[in-house]
């Protein structure tokens, strides 16, 4: 579901002399549907710019990104937001939403994108909200005050609420005590049953090795520094 | 059931001149149906010239504009001006531009209604209480007029005054600004839904980054008039590629 | 007779005018701009009109004024002297033998006959100036058939008055075309305005606008389905002559309380008490 193909990135830095800093090269990755990858590498190796050049937020310098066929490399923005809408979910480390917006509703949002009905919506979001541990009575509020592991719980939550066909996780248990660590592998486990192709970036070995089939060392893709350049 | 792989707005080189100064030029882009589209810019950067060329507000010196297949620049006047009171609507900054203020609020809804034919009170006041409550205007504020309500809420009344036939295109220009960034966010989330659930298409033009990640799918940058990089909101802000987004990007305070 | 030319206005100014009338008369209900003269009598006492009829005059005319109605106001008999004065005209009362009638805010209770002219004084033409001050964009308009507006003035007295309460002054649309001021009229006479075989001209001299209405033009008043147009009137019978379909004048009578009501048309009510009618109050006041 997810090909990965001599993947390349650069940042220029045109306010800062226009330095070119080059962070990925010869990068390749495939994930099947039902197979969950972990990406390895120490920190600054670059896990989370592949990540996010996956999920179309950062430009690729150069290669080639295949979603569920969809070229991602160069692809129209409507056709990446289609993607995001249907196929590719991705579940951030940060959560990023409107304030005062009921978590309920954020929850429930990417399936009223798709187009199901409000009350159903809610139900699944709900059930969700459920399983994950979030008190009923904090569902009718906005998540922007709520803990770390809160926010964490509903950014899960509105990863999983769509049976996403391809699905991006990045540090998905980071902030989370034992039991709704559970929780998540669990939902993991879930997704990888019914055939979804999972990337994702795991710190906590134990959870890694639960769920992944195999890890990808990034690493192997950082290219060649000019001397005395530092890691971004 | 609508083409949506046409789009509805279709701009090509599109050229503002003010004598040897330039407004906007060489603008182009596609807008397809249920898209949102942000433009952002500095001050002076041409994103409010261009939104008005687009409204027909005022002429362009060259270019093209097709809308749902029309060429908007050649249209007569007649036909612009009932699509923009039918199939557009145009969300000023200053509610004050967009409202009339000596008519109450239940007449600001239902104007839109009168204008194209509708001639039932009973059915325009309902269709007026109706919008109002999508808006979260009190009901028993109908017929209040305008200058009675607070700034936000003489926003969503010119939402709702706009909303109410149903327009396929929406243009916005800077509609959160001036506003209490508390007023912002409910107006924010209002406008999102009805996004959703009309499959508006919007061109929203805005200096507020926060705004445009929350509300647009794509965004385009411009400067002196030109456009200096285009993509999905997403990226140009996590990923900006022209020095100038780089330096917006930076530039905004982080809280 | 006197040093004036005929009927005040000199000839150029005539021509001009009646150029302009025959523009309104080819556009019904369109706003025709005209080079207003200054008139010996201040705005608002009828200049607009005054230069319609100056401009219509001939000799063998037989010249009517009434305002609001009445023949013997001071507006009315000053216009009427103004014209002896300046044409030597012949003058009447009786609204069937004039030619040509000048009226302020009122419609005889007589219908007009082909071969009559009726001009009125228009305070101002605009219709739409009540929501849109500027000019520019009202006859942008009144040129792209952009009137939704003025059922927004409507929709206004409905939500406050529970009605259409704009009871003179009342818009109406012309042959389906143009929107237009019937100058502040009583919407009573609305109906009179349409399929009138007499040739209707309006006069704004301040506003420097004429407008017409050829013979048998259709005229609609605007209205709402579900609150639709009303002619309304007093409800009381003239307490002279009787009458119970003309537009009644409350009359206070004394500090007790004591009110009549009589015709405002004050020809149309001599001509049916010399009939013979006698209303519930004919005696006392005779």
């Amino acid at each position: 579901m997810i090909h990965v193909e001599n993947l390349s990135k650069t940042f220029t830095l045109h306010n800062q002399g226009g330095t070119v800093i080059p962070v990925m090269a010869g990068a390749n990755l495939h994930v099947d549907p039902g197979e969950c990858v972990g990406l390895v590498g120490r920190s600054g190796s670059g896990k989370s710019t592949l990540m996010r050049m996956i999920h179309g937020n950062y430009l690729p310098a150069g290669g080639s990104i295949r979603i569920a066929g969809v070229q991602m490399a160069g692809a129209e923005p409507r056709r990446v937001i289609a993607l995001r809408r249907d196929t590719l979910g991705y579940v951030s480390q940060f959560l990023r939403v409107l304030p005062r917006v009921p978590t309920v509703e954020v929850v429930a949002e990417p399936l009223r994108a798709l187009g199901v009905a409000q009350l159903d919506a809610q139900a699944r979001a709900e059930c969700l909200l459920w399983r994950l541990n979030i008190p009923r009575r904090l569902w009718s509020l906005s998540p922007t005050t709520f803990s770390g592991g809160e926010q964490q719980r509903v950014n899960i939550a509105r990863g999983f609420v769509h049976p996403f066909p391809v699905l991006l996780l990045d540090e998905p248990t980071a902030s989370l005590d034992a039991q709704n660590r559970e929780v998540v592998l669990a939902l993991i486990l879930e997704a990888k049953a019914r055939g979804a192709a999972i990337l994702g970036i795991f710190h906590d070995e134990e959870a890694r090795a639960r769920v992944c089939d195999r890890l990808v060392d990034v690493t192997g893709f950082t290219p060649a520094r000019p001397s005395g350049g530092q890691a971004a | 059931m609508r083409d949506m792989t046409q789009p509805i707005l279709s701009v090509t080189g599109l050229e503002r001149r003010y004598g040897a100064r330039i407004g906007c030029t060489d603008v182009g882009f596609d807008l397809y149906p249920g898209e949102v589209l942000g433009i952002v810019g500095e001050s002076g950067s041409g994103k409010s010239t261009l939104l008005s060329c687009l409204a027909g507000h005022q002429g362009v010196d060259a270019g093209s504009v097709t809308y749902d297949g029309r060429d908007v620049l050649a249209m007569a006047e007649t036909e612009r001006r009932r699509l923009a009171r039918t199939e557009w609507a145009y969300v000023h900054q200053h509610a004050r531009d967009g409202l009339r203020m000596s008519v109450s609020a239940g007449a600001n809804v239902g104007e839109r209604l009168m204008a194209t034919g509708h001639r039932h009170y009973g059915e325009i006041r309902a269709a007026a209480v109706d919008w109002l409550g999508r808006v979260e205007i009190a009901e028993d504020r109908i017929d209040d007029r305008p200058t009675a309500f607070s700034g936000g809420m003489q926003q969503r009344l010119q939402i709702a005054r706009n909303l109410v036939t149903g327009p396929r295109l929406v243009f916005m220009d800077e509609p959160t600004g001036g506003l209490d960034v508390s007023v912002q966010a409910r107006l924010l989330d209002l406008l999102r839904g009805l996004v959703r659930d009309m499959g508006l298409s919007v061109i929203i033009v805005t200096h507020d980054l926060a705004v445009v990640r929350l509300l647009a799918d794509r965004l385009m940058v411009m400067k002196s008039g030109r456009v200096v990089e285009q993509g999905l909101t997403d990226q140009v802000l996590d990923d900006p590629q022209h020095a100038y987004t780089q330096l917006l990007v930076s530039s905004v305070l982080q809280v | 007779m006197s040093d004036y030319n005929f009927a005040y206005l000199d000839e150029q100014t005539k021509r001009m005018i009646r150029r302009a009338i025959l523009k309104a008369l080819a556009i019904p209900g369109y706003q025709v701009p005209f080079a207003s003269r200054e008139m010996p009598m201040p705005y608002g006492w009828g200049t607009g009109g005054v230069q319609l009829t100056a401009a219509c005059l001939v000799p063998e005319d037989r010249l009517k004024v009434i305002d609001q109605g009445a023949d013997d106001t001071t507006n009315a008999v000053s216009i009427r002297k103004f014209f002896q004065r300046t044409a030597g005209v012949d003058v009447t009362t009786d609204t069937t033998e004039a030619t040509l009638i000048q009226t302020r805010h009122r419609i005889p209770e007589t219908p007009l006959t082909q071969g009559q002219i009726l001009v009125y004084q228009v305070p101002i033409p605009e219709p739409l100036r009540f929501l849109e001050p500027r000019e520019t964009e009202t006859r942008k308009m009144h040129e792209l058939e952009e009137y939704g507006l003025m059922h927004v003035k409507l929709y206004e007295d409905i939500a406050r008055h529970g009605q259409i309460a704009t009871s003179y002054d009342y818009p109406v649309k012309v042959e389906g075309r143009y929107v237009m001021d019937p100058s502040p009229i009583p919407k009573f006479d609305n109906p009179k305005l349409s399929d009138s075989p007499a040739i209707q001209l309006f006069g704004a001299g301040r506003e420097q606008r004429i407008y017409a209405l050829p013979p048998y033009t259709q005229v609609v008043s605007l209205d709402f389905e579900d609150h639709p147009f009303d002619p309304s009137k007093a409800d009381h019978d003239c307490d002279l002559c009787g009458a119970s379909a003309s537009y009644l004048d409350e009359v206070i009578t004394d500090d007790q309380g004591g009110r009549m009501f009589v015709c405002s048309d004050t020809d149309y009510c001599t001509t049916r008490t010399g009939m013979g009618h006698r209303g519930r109050l004919a005696e006392d006041a005779a």
